[in-house]
């Protein structure tokens, strides 16, 4: 239905710069590799505006953005990223490193503390020691480093399921064992994809379809595996030592 | 959710009515409060509007409808005002939302074009350009706190490609096989996802009309601010045509069997 | 007793009103009520009158239930879909099925439709919108097949056919496109099927699956979860927790059997003093 309060009250019409377009977003650091992943659907209000707008953005060989909150703001925000990506390029003749990208994000957002882009970023991707890396992102700058974030209408459904899955939190090894620090990459995909399917079912804003990223380090033996996913596309940008896939799943559409 | 920063972190309030079950005219604001909305420039308002405009993807390119009616407020005014716009050769713009910004969309694009003719470096515009160029003016007034108050469909057919996609005042941007804005939204686009979608391909011109004509007269039905005469758009690797007005024929017979709203049989 | 004393008025009591109102302008939150944010449709055809709902409820944006039933019993050909607050369609409609019965036992003969209708329409009235059930009425009685929607203020209307809900533009359009006068019961019921379809994939607040209600002047034909077109897919990884998994502080046994002691004090010889 059309927004009946607004419609009601026309004589006081204010503009309101802001929506939020729904949907939700995650990423998850393996010790060589991250998976980045959003769902696909656009909404405002009830509506579907779209059952295919991207979220999750390739920025370089080894950095994924995944963004989140009011869709034109988010678009806008990955675009000015990529140029300032590209006049580093530029200057330095090489690709910004994952920690760069992530302080110059803050920056960003910060350069518009009072009038802010309404956007929730995730970004995921390879450091340059060859570990993948997760930078999660408020609004307005605030950010850190950490192995598992999801952001977005369904952040409150997904997160603690990660928290549980990802770091063990309240599952107590049995005796004289730890939990794995690191999961491999199929159990990592397996989490992305049940955590979207949960979503869905629960969250009106989330479904259509699924975008997983996933960025391996140089050398990860998965990347065969990978390869040989059906479904998987290979969307490495240069002969770069970092490899960049994207799998591609459907969800419910209801 | 409340987007107003200002409110973010405090309660939301529960008694809005999501569902719009209440009548319109004695629905209560439920709204949140915005802290700063004394300070904030009341930018304006539409005046002479025009309602939805509906586009779809077909065999042979893009096919768009928009019926000719401007309201002022709720008086019917302007009967034939044309509301889909060719811009260049290869595309069609179609506006719901305020008129006058509307014409002034339309003078800076046919402006454009004109500048991109003289510079005769071999480049023209397609549906692509046009529409990420619109979606940066768009975006840049909505952030200056004065929008145009629109919503544009672009579509359009370049190099064998076709393209369709949205932009509103908001900046909001996407793209679909069948777009519909305003109450087409909530009304049209329904009829032509079941239609279109999976079929891109294989729609023919004469179904992809006759999707569009049924989806404007159920429009004329059910949207208070609609007219029953619309025109159509059909952008295909052949150039654009942009049809003479169409009237939709209606039946109202259903009614005559009705007695009152209740008890009344009489 | 002091209670007696007091007069309380029949009906809901209000008297929290003002202290709520200042409550939720100084920021406390009122408790949420279950919306069942929906797409309900009703159409007659040649012998009668065919219902539909979808099945998600919703709290905001969060589903509550994927599969429950929004067609309500009135009378054995009387059903009636609700949309709104999930309790207020639920009490009203469960209220005023058993003042139908009453009603049908005191005249002794099968309640109509409209009556149903003035009731509820009554009802929502009194309770000038605080009550909030947006309702689709239908049945078959001795004038033939009804069909009514009642809005929330008590508002009626009689069409051969009507939607609901924040899904009911979509089944709308599907209803302007393709409802012809005396369908047949299978055409009918397709229509109802395409229309509540409309809403579940084109609504965010309709979803899951679809009911319908078949009701002609003999028979009434429930048909719950007629179509599932929205199955929940097969998980990737299996989700068990092994013994133990949960942390504890402290750790007691009791033992559940009790163990009774009983000494026999003197001889079991009956008093008869």
């Amino acid at each position: 239905m059309p927004d009946m309060n607004s419609l009601a009250h026309p004589q006081q019409h204010q503009f309101n710069p802001y929506t939020e377009n729904g949907g939700t977003i995650l990423a998850i650091a393996g010790e060589d590799f991250t998976v980045i992943a959003g769902d696909t659907r656009q909404s405002e209000g009830y509506s579907i505006q779209t059952r295919y707008a991207p979220k999750v953005f390739r920025l370089t060989d080894k950095a994924v953005l995944a963004v989140n909150g009011f869709a034109a703001d988010g678009n806008m925000f990955v675009k000015k990223v990529r140029q300032r990506l590209e006049w580093y390029r530029h200057a330095h003749a090489k690709d910004m490193p994952l920690r760069a990208i992530a302080r110059l994000i803050q920056t960003m957002l910060y350069a518009r503390r009072f009038f802010p882009f309404y956007v929730y970023n995730i970004l995921g991707g390879i450091e340059e020691d060859g570990s993948g890396a997760v930078y999660s992102f408020d609004p307005v700058g605030s950010y850190e480093r950490e192995a598992c974030r999801a952001a977005g209408a369904a952040q409150s459904l997904v997160q603690p399921f990660l928290d549980n899955q990802i770091y063990f939190k309240n599952q107590t090894p049995a005796q004289d064992t730890s939990h794995p620090v690191h999961l491999p990459l199929h159990s990592v995909l397996a989490l992305v994809i049940d955590s979207f399917t949960g979503a869905t079912e629960r969250h009106i804003e989330v479904g259509d379809g699924l975008e997983m990223y996933v960025v391996l380090a140089r050398g990860n033996p998965a990347l065969q595996s990978l390869q040989d996913l059906p479904g998987a596309e290979e969307v490495t940008g240069t002969q770069a030592e970092e490899r960049v896939f994207v799998i591609r799943r459907d969800l419910k559409k209801d | 959710m409340d987007h107003f920063p200002t409110n973010w972190g405090r309660p939301r309030n529960d008694l809005s009515d999501a569902y719009g079950t209440f009548p319109l005219a004695q629905r209560p604001y439920n709204g949140g409060k915005d802290m700063f909305a004394e300070g904030v420039k009341h930018t304006q308002q539409p005046i002479v509007t025009g309602t939805s405009v509906l586009a779809i993807k077909y065999k042979d390119g893009i096919m768009m409808a928009a019926d000719n009616l401007a309201s002022y407020g709720s008086l019917a005014r302007f009967k034939s005002i044309q509301r889909l716009h060719p811009v260049g050769k290869y595309t069609v713009i179609g506006a719901g939302g305020d008129m006058s910004d509307f014409q002034y969309i339309q003078s800076i694009l046919d402006d454009t074009i004109i500048e991109e003719f003289a510079a005769s470096d071999g480049h023209t515009l397609g549906p692509v350009e046009i529409h990420e160029y619109l979606s940066q003016i768009m975006y840049a007034r909505r952030s200056k706190i004065d929008p145009l108050w629109n919503s544009l469909i672009v579509g359009g057919v370049k190099d064998g490609k076709r393209f369709l996609a949205y932009v509103d005042l908001l900046g909001t941007t996407y793209s679909a096989s069948t777009i519909a804005t305003g109450y087409g939204a909530f009304i049209a686009q329904p009829l032509l996802r079941k239609a279109v979608e999976g079929n891109e391909n294989t729609l023919t011109e004469d179904a992809a009309m006759a999707i569009l004509e049924e989806s404007m007269r159920v429009l004329y039905y059910r949207d208070a601010r609609s007219l029953d005469k619309y025109q159509l758009a059909k952008i295909t690797a052949d150039g654009i045509t942009v049809s003479e007005s169409r009237h939709l024929q209606t039946s109202w017979s259903f009614a005559e069997g009705i007695r009152g709203y209740g008890a009344q049989t009489q | 007793m002091a209670t007696s004393s007091v007069y309380t008025p029949a009906g809901f009591n209000f008297s929290n009103q003002i202290r709520n109102t200042f409550l939720q302008e100084r920021g406390v939150p009122l408790p949420k009520a279950t919306s069942t944010g929906t797409t309900i449709v009703g159409c007659l055809f040649k012998d009668g009158v065919v219902l539909g709902a979808d099945t998600r409820a919703t709290e905001g944006d969060i589903v509550a239930d994927k599969n429950c039933e929004k067609i309500h019993y009135i009378t054995d050909s009387i059903r009636c879909c609700g949309a709104g607050t999930a309790a207020d369609t639920e009490f009203t409609t469960a209220l005023i099925s058993s003042n139908m019965e009453l009603h049908g036992l005191s005249t002794g003969r099968k309640p109509q439709v409209v009556t149903a209708m003035t009731m509820l329409k009554q009802m929502l009235f009194r309770y000038q919108g605080h009550v909030g059930a947006a309702l689709v009425l239908g049945g078959v009685d001795a004038t033939g097949p009804q069909l009514f929607t009642i809005h929330p203020h008590g508002s009626t209307d009689k069409l051969p056919y009507v939607t609901m809900g924040s899904g009911s533009l979509a089944a709308m359009a599907v209803f302007e496109s393709g409802w012809q006068p005396n369908m047949t019961r299978d055409d009918a019921l397709n229509l109802v099927k395409a229309a509540v379809a409309a809403g579940i994939f084109n609504d965010l607040g309709s979803g899951s699956n679809i009911d319908a209600c078949i009701i002609t002047a003999t028979h009434t034909e429930m048909l719950r979860n007629v179509e599932t077109p929205n199955e929940r897919v097969q998980k990737e990884r299996r989700y068990v927790f092994r013994r133990g998994t949960t942390a504890w502080k402290t750790e007691s046994v009791r033992k559940l059997i009790v163990n009774e002691e009983t000494t026999i004090i003197g001889g079991d010889a009956m008093d008869t003093s």
